[in-house]
């Protein structure tokens, strides 16, 4: 397209007025080539940027354009894997556009809001919902005839009758549940509670923003950080197999309700005496006694290497806000920390989302699927914008211990702690209860219950957190049992 | 009414822009000016057009009547710019003359948008430097002997910049500025220009490696003392541009690679000197993580691209005011949010399309030293334009350089206007020089020479 016509180049004009002049047009040549393909390259950035990457950009809450694209379109829906409408915009009687939840508190947390600020998935998908792809033609077409444009809608992976049997079934108590599918990470539910009316955020402001003692805003699913309680003895267990090479065939144990190592006193909860336990025993139990002694014999270091190959004290591979989970178990730990640890008391700290992946995993035969809860986003027409991909984490857990752990929860459902979850209809529950002591006072404690259940083989997984619940297989089971029975039938 | 007025104004922008930038390009499919006529006034119809468009939706949206007053004055005022090239210098190239208002008019309708008061001083700016360099042509065209002041020239150039290093106040961690009276000069802009000129001097006729040396201490410093005044954006320019004239000269490769494998270790060597240089990268890094610091100022130029899309926003309809220094440094940012990355793309063409023109005109130069000033003051201009940008759309570390026409200041415009000036100059004394009889040789009239097309487009280009 661009020639480069060289006149001078006339034999005779090489000596001029007795003077040598340099040729360089060939130097000059490739000097414009290649600013031209820099050019090219910068550009192709640009449209890069544009079409792939501007999407993650400007979905940041520093970006203050909210408002200004709220005027110009309407903002689009949040619905459930079932097509409920979760979140949607509609237009009162003067002509003006408000946001409507019609589950009210139900989805509060997870789907969030966006008339006060954003929250939840409003949040991470603030400018999704008000970006319009729609084909370009009915867009112009809607803005010449004075039309707003409507948003991309959102289809998120949260099964409505699930998330509302969660959200009945803790009542008013405080706390979380949530599950998800452990073959594709799909989150089914997400339940918190103390909750709120996410229509009437903007009069309740003050009183939902002050509230400390209640902390009605806060998603405990993904941002609590709970004493996680017996529920850790799976990680103990599993260190535990770790170091014998799976076979545990020879442990025994006799409990006699408490146990002293080294001036560290352990009790067993209620300090019940459990007698003599084998390995499994002491698991479908939850022996205190007898899982302090197993964490007497632990090598400190390898049991950090195992806590911190479950993803404590590092990032979670989550699209959204989460808390870290604490572990501080290392090499020069005492003794007591040892087996406060091994028990799930000490210092450590875990949200129950992250509970509810190593739960995941350990179903999923090792393989912790990435979780994610948006499935699609639709252009207003129906068109698929993006499809989010099941993709694997990776091995969180060897292959060789998961049965072993699966067995164990088995266990704890037929004969120990969660007794409540065996008489289910078509499917089977595997599963740990927890009771997790969270301040001096030895009768308070959170009530934990992770499993995960299936017809032939593991499907889902549920997490449930009572705060200051009591016993995890009192409260906490059977909390669970309805988010199953809601999935299973 | 409004609304559909001001969509369809939107829409009408980006295509006139786009059929601009085409027709940047098509003039290069013919070989002289003659041919081109037509697509030149298409491209000024166009270019009124979206000024017209631009000015009509902003009027649309708040109904205030400055808007009307403040398009009369612009329009005019480029138009007259326009006009005095074409009647003035019949034989200037017209390409240039139209991209330099097109880019004027972009600026200033982006500027009316972003703060009117700025707006209206700018254009006062435009027309003063505009009518100061407007004897720039004349005097290139004419005078020879620009290369017998080699030595003025490096006094010159070292003299302002040691000035800026010892009597300028720090402006965001640099030394930029000069203030005289109540006006702000950025010297280093204007230095840029002497800097071809001197390099151009020095290596024009001898290039032995003797004189390789005496360049390359003057550029170098030039360089260090851009370097220590912390003006990374100018010490990069100079750098780019005194390797490529060195190249150009010496028509020696070496010297080229040499070059940028200096380049890269200062480069190197400046990351790990200086703070504001790993500021800088950080920020180019990950913006996003450091967006209360280091990342501020990229993140929202991203965020008012992305938020843009590639039809913009609408003119008036983004909120470009939430980018720091928008007006100057950020100015790309403003345009791809409200009129779009289409018109954004166009832009970065239209620039790429004077640097073309430019080389044209610097390869059609047999005289060796304004062949080097045309290269570098091309080199000079293209590569200012690809760091700003690059920078704003973080291709690139931002530099912090202005975008040539369009970006708000003083010193930016004028220097500009005197860029283009000088290759105008140029242009009209090459042209001048083709009217002079060509006296043909034996060789000519080997028949492997004869080349009877071009021929006749000598004649025609000569008539």
């Amino acid at each position: 397209m661009i020639t480069f016509r060289n006149k001078t180049n006339a034999p005779n004009t090489n000596v001029k007025r007795g003077r040598h002049h340099i040729d360089s047009n060939r130097e000059i040549g490739f000097i414009t080539y290649m600013f031209i393909a820099v050019f090219l390259v910068m550009l192709g950035y640009l449209g890069y940027f544009t079409q792939v990457k501007s999407k993650t950009v400007i979905n940041n809450t520093y970006n203050k354009r909210q408002a200004l694209l709220e005027s110009r379109l309407i903002r689009g829906d949040i619905l459930s894997r079932n097509n409920d409408i979760l979140a949607t915009t509609r237009s009162d009687n003067d002509g003006g556009y408000y946001r409507s939840y019609p589950y009210r508190n139900t989805f509060a947390h997870i789907v969030g809001y966006s008339t006060h600020g954003v929250l939840g998935i409003e949040s991470m998908e603030n400018y999704t919902l008000l970006t319009c792809d729609a084909n370009i033609v009915s867009r112009i077409s809607n803005d010449l005839a004075g039309r707003k444009n409507h948003g991309n809608n959102v289809y998120t992976t949260l099964d409505t009758k699930m998330q509302e049997a969660a959200y009945d079934a803790m009542d008013d108590r405080k706390g979380a549940v949530v599950a998800m599918n452990v073959k594709t990470g799909e989150i089914l539910c997400v339940v918190s509670k103390p909750d709120f009316d996410p229509n009437e955020v903007i009069g309740h402001w003050d009183r939902l923003n002050s509230d400390e003692e209640n902390s009605p805003l806060l998603n405990r699913a993904f941002l609590g950080s709970y004493p996680p309680g017996s529920t850790f003895k799976i990680v103990t267990a599993l260190e535990y197999l770790k170091e014998h090479n799976g076979d545990v065939s020879d442990y025994g144990f006799e409990c006699k309700g408490s146990f002293e190592y080294k001036g560290s006193l352990i009790n067993c909860f209620n300090e019940t005496s459990h007698g003599w336990v084998n390995f499994d025993d002491s698991f479908a139990q939850s022996c205190n006694s007898s899982f302090a002694n197993i964490s007497s014999t632990l090598d400190k270091r390898k049991f950090a290497g195992t806590i911190d190959e479950l993803l404590f004290n590092s990032e979670l591979p989550l699209p959204f806000k989460y808390s870290v989970a604490y572990s501080d178990i290392g090499p020069d730990s005492s003794t007591d920390d040892l087996l406060q640890t091994g028990i799930g008391q000490g210092r450590t700290l875990i949200s129950p989302v992250h509970m509810l992946m190593i739960t995941s995993a350990i179903a999923n035969n090792g393989i912790l699927m990435r979780p994610y809860v948006i499935s699609e986003i639709q252009n207003a027409d129906g068109g698929v914008i993006t499809k989010t991909r099941v993709r694997e984490y990776g091995q969180l857990i060897d292959e060789q211990y998961t049965e072993s752990l699966q067995k164990m929860m088995r266990e704890v459902v037929v004969n120990g702690t969660a007794k409540r979850l065996l008489d289910t209809n078509g499917y089977s529950v595997s599963g740990k209860t927890g009771s997790a002591e969270y301040s001096s006072n030895k009768s308070l404690s959170h009530a934990w219950f992770t499993g995960f259940a299936g017809r032939d083989e593991p499907e889902i997984a549920v997490t449930v957190i009572v705060e200051g619940g009591g016993s995890g297989g009192a409260v906490a089971a059977p909390i669970a049992k309805r988010v199953f029975d809601a999935y299973f039938n | 009414m409004d609304r559909i007025l001001i969509e369809i104004c939107r829409y009408l922008i980006i295509i006139c822009m786009s059929v601009y930038t085409i027709q940047c390009f098509a003039v290069f499919r013919f070989s002289n000016e003659y041919d081109r006529k037509g697509i030149y006034l298409r491209q000024n119809f166009f270019m009124v057009a979206i000024h017209f468009m631009s000015f009509l939706s902003l009027y649309a949206q708040d109904g205030d009547i400055k808007y009307f007053k403040a398009y009369l004055i612009q329009q005019i005022g480029v138009l007259i710019i326009l006009a005095a090239y074409k009647t003035v210098y019949p034989r200037s190239n017209s390409l240039i003359i139209n991209n330099m208002c097109m880019l004027l008019t972009i600026g200033l309708i982006i500027l009316t948008r972003i703060s009117y008061a700025k707006a209206m001083r700018q254009f006062y700016i435009i027309m003063g430097s505009a009518a100061v360099t407007f004897i720039v042509p004349f005097i290139i065209s004419r005078i020879r002997f620009f290369e017998k002041f080699k030595w003025i020239y490096v006094a010159a150039g070292l003299g302002s910049l040691v000035a800026v290093l010892m009597f300028s106040a720090v402006v965001n961690g640099s030394k930029l500025n000069i203030n005289i009276a109540s006006y702000t000069f950025q010297p280093s802009e204007y230095v840029k220009i002497i800097f071809v000129f001197a390099i151009a001097s020095i290596l024009a006729r001898n290039h032995q490696f003797k004189d390789v040396i005496i360049s390359a201490v003057v550029a170098g410093i030039h360089i260090m003392i851009l370097v220590l005044s912390k003006d990374l954006g100018s010490a990069i320019i100079f750098f780019v541009v005194y390797i490529s004239m060195l190249y150009a000269a010496t028509r020696n490769v070496v010297y080229f690679l040499a070059g940028f494998a200096g380049g890269g270790i200062a480069s190197v060597a400046g990351y790990k000197l200086f703070r504001h240089v790993r500021v800088r990268v950080t920020a180019f890094l990950d913006p996003m993580g450091t967006i209360t610091n280091e990342g501020y100022q990229i993140a929202q130029s991203l965020f008012a691209i992305g938020t843009g899309g590639w039809l913009g926003m609408g003119l008036g309809e983004g909120a470009p005011n939430n980018i720091p220094v928008v007006a100057a440094d950020f100015v790309f940012a403003a345009i791809c949010e409200e009129l779009g990355v289409v018109f954004g793309m166009c832009l970065i063409l239209l620039c790429l399309s004077c640097f073309v023109m430019f080389m044209n005109i610097s390869m059609k130069f047999e005289d060796p030293f304004f062949k080097l000033v045309a290269l570098g003051l091309s080199v000079a201009y293209i590569f200012q334009v690809f760091l700003t940008i690059g920078g704003v759309i973080k291709f690139i570390p931002l530099t912090g350089v202005t975008l040539p026409f369009v970006s708000y200041g003083g010193t930016s415009v004028a220097v500009t206007f005197c860029v283009f000036a000088v290759i105008q100059g140029l242009y009209i004394a090459k042209g001048r020089d083709n009217k002079k009889p060509y006296v043909p040789t034996p060789d000519d009239f080997k028949t492997e020479n004869l080349n009877i097309v071009d021929l006749e487009r000598e004649l025609n280009d000569n008539v």
